[in-house]
């Protein structure tokens, strides 16, 4: 198997809540907890889970956002946190990231030409026309006009201000994108532009994504592979298919099963509810079978990656 | 049977001295007594404004520029401001998309609820209070006695969105008005929510108003829907029949512009429909509007 473009080893990240000064000893909130995950080269691979589930942690970690307390994180190879890690400029050129409101993310002041020359005049393109090349192509990319480069954010609509995200993001070049949540601010048929978007480039950059996203009919339709987060671990992780034709941890089934779905009422029911929960392996149960909220305090039962069928994971307990 | 809420040609905009903007088009609607009716559509559709007239919440310069909003026979239109916030509450109630702004942030949520019994039944305080901690009960809070002493920021937002419900129809409503109830939720937790929705509303005979842009949602909850596009009501129809065939060119975009689930392993992964490349001018869209089965039944 050639090498992983991204591979995050054991990846923890510990925040510290409460406690404190006369408050008692410091609590640690687990946000992310043995995370282990890879990303082959121009592939969509998906973060699933709900609020708090550590999914934008890990990929604020692969930013380098947030510090990982523990674990690495490498990039063909070579780390991509810790000390030596490469710079931010270089790490520019690696991974850039979308996030879910573009109008935050953008610079209000800055027309939005501007925003997409900065990096550019950054990393040393000094020709000014090599510069208008950069941005015209990109722009042509993400589906916008010449004119519309001279404005500014507000003037734009939510969908396009998400094309200029978008832009943004490519406009170094970068290898992998990191999606956050990239669609679920937006109206349906705006969404639906903006999934084609990010599907066309994917193909024709060889573009590689991370999608944190908790629509689930979004992922099915974009990802590779998928990988359910549960309290900071994963939970199950495979191939897309795997996930949703043949889901296996509680957890994923019942997310699966909560997702609103319309095809259901035309009496083509969901087939996951309907088939009986599959029994963990001899000697094994479900890890954190997904009932019950754990306490921050609790430290997870010893618990690992079983292998049910070629590249699907489920995380399970020895019984 | 009498529908319980009728909206007549409803035509609502802006007004300012000499100039008005329309934002509304002839909106017209039934609702049966018990019935979940669903308005679905993108921002800017005209949806939560047509709830807002309903409640008579519209604040100026948006105002009702015609029509009738009939409920159990009587114009709501014509009510006087204090027949009107009588009718709030205890006839029609509603629920926000964003609980913790459509609370109090300084009051115990059981005292929030109880007000809702001393205000429009005239009970007393304490006995007013024991009725909230049964209707906290009633929508599955659980150790319903010590959350009442809680404060909106002590709970979740799944916990606060069930609050609100609990305080909408403590009155035992004719009509819930649901605006985006569950779009702020988790899905696990959406799902117990519009559960929690669809069972009392049945239980208490109470029809549902259920605004959402989530068609997903809308197929789980209602009978009935209504499709809006820029202030019309392009298409309405049994919500089964409605997902099945769609007639209308903006429904068929919006329902071609969804990824499905299960779509993908059926058939493998198909484009998703672009509207602006169906429909190339979206103004002409809306002078075909309103189409009902009764009126395709006319055509044939």
């Amino acid at each position: 198997m050639t090498e992983p473009l991204l591979a995050i080893d054991n990846l923890h990240v510990r925040f510290p809540v409460g406690g404190g000064f006369l408050a008692g000893p410091r609590r640690m909130l687990h946000a992310v907890n043995g995370v282990d995950l890879e990303l082959a080269e121009g592939e969509c691979l998906s973060i699933v889970g709900e609020s708090g589930c550590g999914k934008s942690t890990t990929a604020l970690a692969v930013m380098g956002l947030q510090e990982p307390t523990e674990g690495t994180i490498r990039v063909r190879g070579k780390p991509f946190s810790g000390p030596a890690a490469p710079s931010r400029k270089e790490r520019a050129k690696i991974a850039q990231m979308v996030f879910q409101d573009p109008y935050a993310s953008l610079n209000p002041r800055q027309t939005v030409w501007t925003s997409l020359a900065a990096p550019l005049k950054l990393h040393g393109m000094a020709s000014r026309f090599e510069i208008a090349d950069r941005v015209e192509t990109v722009l042509r990319d993400v589906g916008l006009t010449l004119e519309q480069a001279r404005r500014y954010p507000h003037e734009f609509s939510g969908g396009q201000r998400q094309r200029i995200g978008i832009a943004r993001a490519l406009v170094l070049e970068p290898e992998m994108i990191v999606l956050d949540e990239p669609v679920s601010a937006l109206d349906v048929s705006i969404r639906a532009q903006i999934i084609n978007l990010l599907l066309d480039l994917q193909e024709r950059l060889g573009l590689s994504y991370i999608m944190i996203s908790h629509d689930l009919s979004v992922v099915e339709h974009m990802s590779d592979r998928v990988a359910v987060m549960f309290f900071g671990q994963v939970v199950e992780s495979g191939p897309w298919s795997a996930i949703f034709a043949n889901p296996i941890h509680p957890y994923t089934r019942r997310l699966i099963a909560t997702i609103p779905n319309p095809d259901a009422i035309l009496g083509d029911a969901r087939k996951v509810t309907d088939t009986p929960q599959p029994a963990p392996p001899h000697g094994w149960v479900f890890a954190n079978d997904g009932a019950s909220i754990r306490d921050v305090m609790t430290p997870p039962d010893p618990s690992e990656l079983v292998e049910v069928e070629t590249g699907h994971f489920i995380r399970l307990s020895h019984a | 049977m009498m529908p319980l809420l009728q909206i007549r040609n409803l035509n609502l905009g802006l007004k300012r001295a000499g100039s008005s903007y329309a934002l509304l088009h002839d909106v017209s609607f039934d609702i049966m007594p018990g019935e979940i009716y669903g308005l679905v559509g993108e921002s800017g559709s005209g949806k939560s404004v047509t709830s807002l007239a309903v409640i008579g919440l519209l604040k100026k310069p948006l105002q009702v520029l015609g029509g009738e909003i009939n409920f159990r026979g009587k114009n709501l239109l014509a009510l006087r401001r204090r027949e009107m916030r009588a009718m709030r509450g205890r006839r029609i109630a509603m629920v926000f998309q964003e609980p913790m702004t459509a609370l109090n942030p300084l009051a115990t949520i059981g005292r929030q609820i109880a007000e809702m019994y001393v205000l429009h039944q005239a009970k007393n305080w304490s006995e007013a209070g024991q009725l909230a901690v049964e209707a906290l009960a009633s929508v599955r809070v659980p150790n319903p006695e010590r959350r009442a002493k809680d404060y909106p920021h002590q709970m979740s937002g799944g916990l606060r969105q069930r609050v609100m419900i609990a305080m909408a129809l403590a009155c035992n409503p004719d009509l819930l008005i649901a605006d985006e109830p569950t779009t702020a939720l988790d899905v696990t937790v959406q799902a117990e929510v519009l559960k929690l929705i669809r069972e009392l509303c049945a239980e208490r005979g109470t029809a549902v108003l259920f605004i959402s842009h989530d068609l997903g949602v809308i197929a789980e909850m209602c009978q009935r829907v209504g499709v809006m596009y820029a202030g019309c009501l392009v298409e309405e129809n049994d919500t089964a029949a409605l997902f099945a065939n769609p007639r209308h060119e903006y429904t068929r975009g919006l329902l071609g512009a969804l990824p499905r689930m299960g779509s993908r392993l059926e058939h493998g992964r198909q484009r998703l429909v672009d509207i602006d490349s169906v429909i190339e001018d979206r103004s002409t869209l809306t002078s075909r509007r309103f189409i009902t089965p009764r009126q395709d039944i006319a055509a044939q």
